[in-house]
């Protein structure tokens, strides 16, 4: 993975000492929290009902054991023992002090680590496809240039005051697995025939309470122009975009508003200028962080036999492990999804079992991926029997990845100020009820997802089922969608009819899921299903 | 540490001031006299071309310190050329100076008082930028590559 030179760890460090001092200003009085706030932001700090939780970036969710462990000693020194894994590869712990996050950041700074542009109206995390470097299915590791554009959008200084947030998403394969259609600006790495490297460039999808699916405006962008081209997108934006209503000023409602093409032709005639004026990064720079990107030292000549004679391992095998590009290696992925648990939490202790494994069994590289599980890239198959064992030991054995119990769920009103509803304990409901492996296994690939309010930050809109928090006259009500996808296949899904209570949208998931297995044909996924006949059979199944 | 003088005005320009406050846009380009000129967040400044020849001071409006309209109308002029005094005026922050001065901006007339010790701290403690911008710093790829 990529280690900062000594430019990076000056950048890192100084960026802490700068905080440290806004946080002594603010406590004495020299500004406003007002002020305070945006700085506060961009450094990861977010005031939530109970505390300020402090959300660490994990860039382009790669992560290894040195850095794990210290995410492990934060959970133990400034918050209450546990962390929580968050749908843009982050780590957020909610329980922090003001005074005190200077120092976890400092503690962050030693190991390359930081929570620059994690919150706040600045260009946020890069997130990427968990799978990068060990996919049989992608046309390089798309991680080199995440990493350059993590460098040229830190600090952005033209950029740091932007209308709203933005997020960009990365992948290097046609399976999309980081939801890039769903982000402000998705990239797909491509490869020409001549092997140089350009980008498809999607922009203006989201979340939220508009949600859009991205728009493609460029289908090969010659890679090394990524950050012209990237600035040439968000001044377009930075320019035209709406701030008068903060509901509508995401470059969605630019691109929405103007229509992509228009929006196309305005980044275009802005790159023109802007190519004219600035250097963009040379393909050495590109080559110079690739190289800490090599493929770790596989054995060569491995075999690909598996022992599966203990059925609950091979059921995990089934569900939770991927091909891997090396012969005689796999993808394994954690699920962080016990029946009954908190989606993507864990304890400080497991953190630290996270970081041995990965020491032990995936040459030092854990990812965290976007459904709130993580991924161990390189196991050797040899391996994976002792490592579910030991997973399985620590209750990190379920084996339930894209079953309907792998459920993204957002931390909703038992830590959020914003969310109408309590989505963890609603998580925890449906989980148990379609706790029967066999009857997960029977009902097939399936992501259900809830937010607790329209911000959709548990990624209702592309949920196979998706549910929505809302607050009916002071009480909690929760709506059900049906047919979103976050995959490359992307779509938003549609409201089916009135709301839930919390034991009434358990029942109406059950009926659609019910519903789908007496019609479904063979092969055919709810999603597909659902796409294949519409919403009709589901509404009248749930609301008779 | 970088170096980093503070004028006590905040001007970092030795040139004689314009002896004009700043009109709007469109009256700036009705009056061929006229050498000041405010913008506001909607405007777009490469109208502005045309009349570098005799435009001294261009004031840019933060009306919120949050909106961030003012770094991009800095950039493109001085990406257009113009080399004449670029001030930064209303809700402007000492938080905000250092992205400011990379974007070009060389004059301030904030709203309230900026603390000037803390001004010069916030302009000098960080010694590498990542990115090229309007205020000739060499970003660090430069620097890995020679």
């Amino acid at each position: 993975m990529y280690r900062y030179d000594k430019f990076d760890q000056a950048i890192v460090d100084t960026r802490v000492e700068e905080f440290r001092d806004q946080v002594r200003r603010r406590i004495a009085g020299e500004m406003t929290d007002d002020q305070f706030k945006p700085l506060r932001l961009k450094n990861g700090l977010y005031l939530q009902l109970h505390a300020y939780m402090l959300r660490v970036a994990i860039p382009y969710g790669t992560i290894n054991a040195k850095q794990l462990r210290v995410l492990a000693h934060i959970a133990r020194k400034y918050d209450r023992g546990y962390g929580h894994f968050t749908t843009r590869q982050n780590m957020q712990f909610n329980w922090i002090r003001l005074e005190d996050a200077p120092d976890a950041l400092a503690d962050l700074a030693k190991v390359e680590m930081h929570a620059i542009q994690t919150s706040g109206e600045s260009i946020r995390n890069i997130s990427a496809d968990q799978f990068a470097g060990a996919a049989a299915d992608e046309v390089c590791d798309p991680r080199p240039w995440a990493e350059l554009i993590r460098q040229f959008t830190t600090f952005h200084p033209e950029f740091s005051y932007l209308p709203r947030k933005f997020k960009i998403g990365l992948t290097a394969s046609d399976n999309d697995r980081a939801a890039i259609k769903l982000h402000d600006v998705g990239l797909q790495v491509l490869r020409d025939e001549a092997g140089n490297f350009g980008f498809r460039v999607f922009v203006g999808g989201g979340m939220g309470r508009t949600p859009f699916v991205a728009h493609l405006i460029r289908d090969f962008l010659p890679a090394t122009s990524i950050c012209s081209y990237l600035e040439a997108i968000l001044r377009v934006w930075n320019r035209h975009g709406r701030r008068d209503n903060i509901h509508k000023q995401r470059i969605k409602i630019l691109v929405h508003d103007l229509g992509a093409e228009e929006f196309a032709r305005q980044v275009e005639e802005e790159w023109q200028a802007i190519q004219r004026q600035d250097d963009d990064m040379p393909l050495k720079e590109y080559e110079r962080i690739a190289a800490y990107f090599t493929p770790p030292p596989f054995e060569e000549g491995l075999s690909d036999e598996l022992d599966l004679s203990d059925p609950r391992f091979a059921a995990w095998v089934a569900r939770n492990v991927d091909a891997h590009k090396q012969p005689g290696y796999a993808i394994a992925t954690i699920s962080l999804k016990p029946i009954g648990g908190i989606p993507g939490d864990v304890t400080a202790e497991q953190i630290d079992l996270l970081a041995d494994l990965a020491e032990q069994y995936s040459f030092d590289d854990l990812r965290p991926t976007h459904a709130q599980n993580v991924t161990l890239p390189h196991v050797r198959k040899a391996d994976l029997y002792a490592l579910w064992q030991k997973l399985d030991a620590a209750g990190l054995g379920t084996a339930n990845l894209d079953l309907i119990s792998d459920i993204i769920a957002c931390p909703g009103l038992d830590y959020c100020s914003l969310a109408n509803t309590r989505s963890i304990p609603l998580a925890q409901k449906l989980a148990e009820r379609f706790a029967d492996p066999a009857r997960q296994l029977d009902i097939g690939e399936l992501k259900l997802k809830i937010s607790g309010c329209i911000n959709a930050c548990g990624h209702h809109h592309a949920g196979h089922i998706g549910v929505l928090g809302v607050d009916r006259k002071g009480t909690e009500n929760f709506q059900l969608l049906l047919g979103g996808s976050g995959a490359e296949d992307a779509s938003l899904g549609k409201i089916v009819g009135p709301g839930f209570t919390e034991d009434g949208v358990v029942d109406a998931v059950e009926r659609a899921v019910e519903k789908y297995r007496a019609i479904r044909t063979d092969g055919e996924r709810f999603l597909d299903t659902y796409r294949r006949v519409g919403v009709e059979p589901f509404k009248e199944a749930i609301y008779g | 540490m970088v170096e980093v003088a503070i004028p006590s005005n905040l001007r970092f320009r030795d040139d004689e001031p314009a002896d004009e406050p700043g009109v709007s846009l469109d009256a700036f380009l009705d009056q061929p006299n006229a050498v000041s000129v405010r913008i506001e967040g909607g405007d777009d400044v490469r109208r502005l071309a045309p009349a570098f020849d005799r435009l001294k001071l261009v004031e840019v409006d933060f009306p919120r310190f949050r909106d961030g309209r003012g770094y991009s109308s800095a950039r493109i002029l001085r990406e257009m050329g113009y080399k004449g005094e670029l001030k930064a005026v209303g809700d402007v922050l000492v938080d905000q100076l250092l992205f400011m001065r990379r974007c070009g901006f060389d004059s301030f007339g904030p709203n309230q008082a900026i603390d000037l010790d803390v001004a010069a701290r916030a302009l000098s403690e960080y010694d590498y930028v990542y990115q090229p911008a309007a205020d000739g710093r060499v970003p660090v790829w430069k620097l890995r590559h020679g």
